[in-house]
């Protein structure tokens, strides 16, 4: 009767007329998480299917890409998840890096190592307490920004930018850090776990917050698989995979860290995993902070050669130094001809860049693998059946950001 | 780790003479050229297999060489979670040529195999739903080509008069900026301005 058509007198036969609805979730919508449309067609409250339309925020990042040399890419990966920018860029360095067989030198590795952390927390409080709101609390997201916005003060000083920050560079990264940032992380981190444990009084044993979450949008293992799922979305699920272990980058096997994982794989669990993976950053935070006051940690950050620029009283006192720091702002690098396929645990999972290189100065093809992409693709399998309300639960708990999904 | 990764691809060659043309690990990767024909099984093999067990696909992409008669490699990354090893087929394709979807193995192929004929235009026989999937509603063309110009052809606005976003065919105030990198000492051809007048005449 909701079609607004009288002559039906369902008060009389005691039945319904009943005809599904199709409702066009988005792309305006609060908790779709940036520009998503979502084509529901309901059977009541139940979804029946789920037909996500992206692709509201393409900007072609791929095809221009190939019209730009290596070093103006860079920050084409800083757009992509703006949640977490430095980890996208890390990608795109380790792919140049192992087609030109440039060794980072240590230091610049523990300072990756240690902004990538950053980003995982800088994601995960987003993604943690956004959800919350998204099934209707409203305070975590207002203490979880308060730390993010410390974090983004550390991401400022280090390359002088909150969000994108093109701080990681092949070959190192751009410049080193002033000591008294890593004092002031670590005094950071002393207060953070308080607040994680604040923001988990908040959630973990509410009762709406369990209700909202437990047993909704659960993800077995083999769907998992089926579906491509990647990082906290396979972890939720009960396998204990992660990159950083399985296929470490950089130095993160001299790293000690635990890998949390669920053992439902609903969304509570998911939720769990991410608190429990900010905790474990932490501890590799710390452990980043020890290692670049060690005398081995010290150093310069930058692998001097062809791909990174010349220090600057170099470029003062040697001709070459100059014409070299030219040449590469301006013509850039040539990479080596071959293809690679680069990928880091990224905080929403595997994020690759395929790269193929002609051996000219800009890619012959780079290709995106966002995390975010197969995650949402799943969208109608994991969320058919449930409620709409659910809806929301599920899209926030996919951790899906559009700039890496479009491109 | 390359060793490992050989020892793979000969297996995989053995087992599976008909599906491999060819095979090498270049920068630790793996990477196995399939005839476009027999996709479907070698990458259900690949999935079974007990020594192999890529059960995630990671990527599906394509890459356009216009000079070539097999003008498209469509490229499809996999992962094993259990063996923890990867490996990339690489599939040479005509712009006509219908490729085999491998949404039955992995469903996870969808969206990647969308995305595949949206930028490139190549088609996939079997797909459920072979939509576009990141352009406009409406849009033409397919964008990854290289011989699509990367400003496009259409831009949008939205108009005052008629109350509604309008498509009108693109006008720069500036011209794209593409630099030619070649160094002159390495055979670049000049041709000086007036130079092509005078080859017509002789």
């Amino acid at each position: 009767m909701m079609d607004g058509s009288k002559g039906f007198e369902d008060a009389l036969t005691g039945e319904q007329k009943i005809r599904n609805f199709n409702l066009n979730f988005g792309p305006q919508h609060p908790a779709a998480h940036g520009v998503l449309r979502l084509v529901l067609e309901l059977d009541g409250e139940i979804v029946e299917r789920c037909d996500p339309h992206i692709g509201l925020l393409h900007r072609g990042t791929e095809k221009l890409m190939e019209s730009r040399t290596y070093l103006q890419n860079l920050p084409y990966f800083d757009r992509l998840d703006y949640v977490a920018p430095m980890n996208q860029e890390h990608a795109w360095c380790l792919a140049i890096e192992k087609l030109t067989g440039v060794v980072v030198p240590r230091r610049a590795q523990l300072i990756r190592v240690l902004f990538c952390e950053i980003g995982r927390i800088l994601n995960h409080l987003l993604n943690v307490t956004t959800q919350a709101m998204d099934v209707g609390a409203l305070t975590p997201p207002l203490w979880g920004f308060e730390e993010r916005e410390k974090l983004m003060v550390f991401y400022e000083r280090a390359c002088g930018a909150r969000l994108h920050a093109a701080y990681f560079r092949p070959g190192g990264v751009h410049q080193d850090l002033p000591d008294e940032l890593l004092d002031d992380i670590e005094e950071w981190g002393k207060g953070f776990p308080q607040v994680l444990d604040d923001i988990e009084i908040l959630l973990t044993e509410n009762r709406v917050f369990k209700q909202r979450n437990a047993d909704i949008g659960v993800v077995t293992e083999q769907e998992a698989l089926d579906w491509g799922f990647s990082g906290v979305m396979v972890r939720g699920s009960g396998m204990a995979w992660d990159l950083r272990r399985a296929q470490p980058y950089e130095c993160y096997d001299e790293f000690d860290f635990q890998i949390p994982v669920g053992k439902n794989g609903d969304c509570f669990d998911r939720y769990l995993v991410r608190m429990e993976e900010m905790r474990q950053s932490l501890r590799i935070i710390y452990q980043a902070i020890d290692k670049l006051r060690a005398p081995e940690g010290k150093g310069d950050v930058l692998a001097r050669g062809k791909i990174t620029p010349p220090s600057r009283t170099d470029m003062k006192t040697s001709m070459e130094a100059l014409i070299h720091h030219f040449k590469l702002y301006t013509e850039g690098f040539h990479v080596p001809e071959g293809e690679v396929y680069a990928a880091v645990e990224a905080p929403k999972g595997e994020f690759g860049v395929y790269l193929v290189s002609d051996g000219t100065n800009r890619p012959y093809r780079a290709k995106i693998r966002a995390p975010g992409f197969p995650h949402l693709q799943a969208m109608d399998h994991v969320a058919g059946g449930h409620q709409l309300a659910d809806v929301a639960a599920i899209i926030g708990t996919l951790d899906i950001v559009f700039g890496e999904i479009d491109r | 780790m390359s060793d490992a990764l050989r020892e793979l691809g000969t297996h995989i060659e053995t087992k599976r003479a008909d599906c491999v043309l060819g095979w090498e690990v270049a920068f630790d990767e793996l990477t196995l050229d399939a005839p476009l024909s027999n996709i479907v099984t070698l990458v259900e093999f690949l999935k079974t297999d007990p020594t192999c067990r890529f059960s995630t696909l990671v990527d599906i992409t394509a890459v356009d060489y216009p000079e070539r008669a097999r003008r498209f490699d469509v490229v499809y990354h996999f992962l094993s979670m259990y063996q923890n090893q990867r490996i990339r087929l690489r599939v040479a394709v005509r712009e006509e040529d219908m490729i085999p979807s491998i949404t039955s193995v992995h469903p996870s192929a969808n969206w990647f195999e969308r995305e595949v004929f949206d930028m490139f235009g190549l088609l996939f026989s079997g797909h459920p739903d072979l939509r576009r999937i990141l352009t406009d509603y409406g849009f033409r063309g397919h964008p990854m080509r290289k011989d699509f110009p990367t400003t496009g052809y259409t831009e949008v606005r939205y108009d005052e008069e008629e109350k509604r976003v309008v498509y009108e065919p693109v006008s720069l105030v500036q011209e794209y900026r593409l630099f030619d990198f070649m160094s002159p000492w390495e055979g670049a051809e000049y041709i000086l301005p007036g130079d092509e007048k005078k080859k017509e005449g002789a």
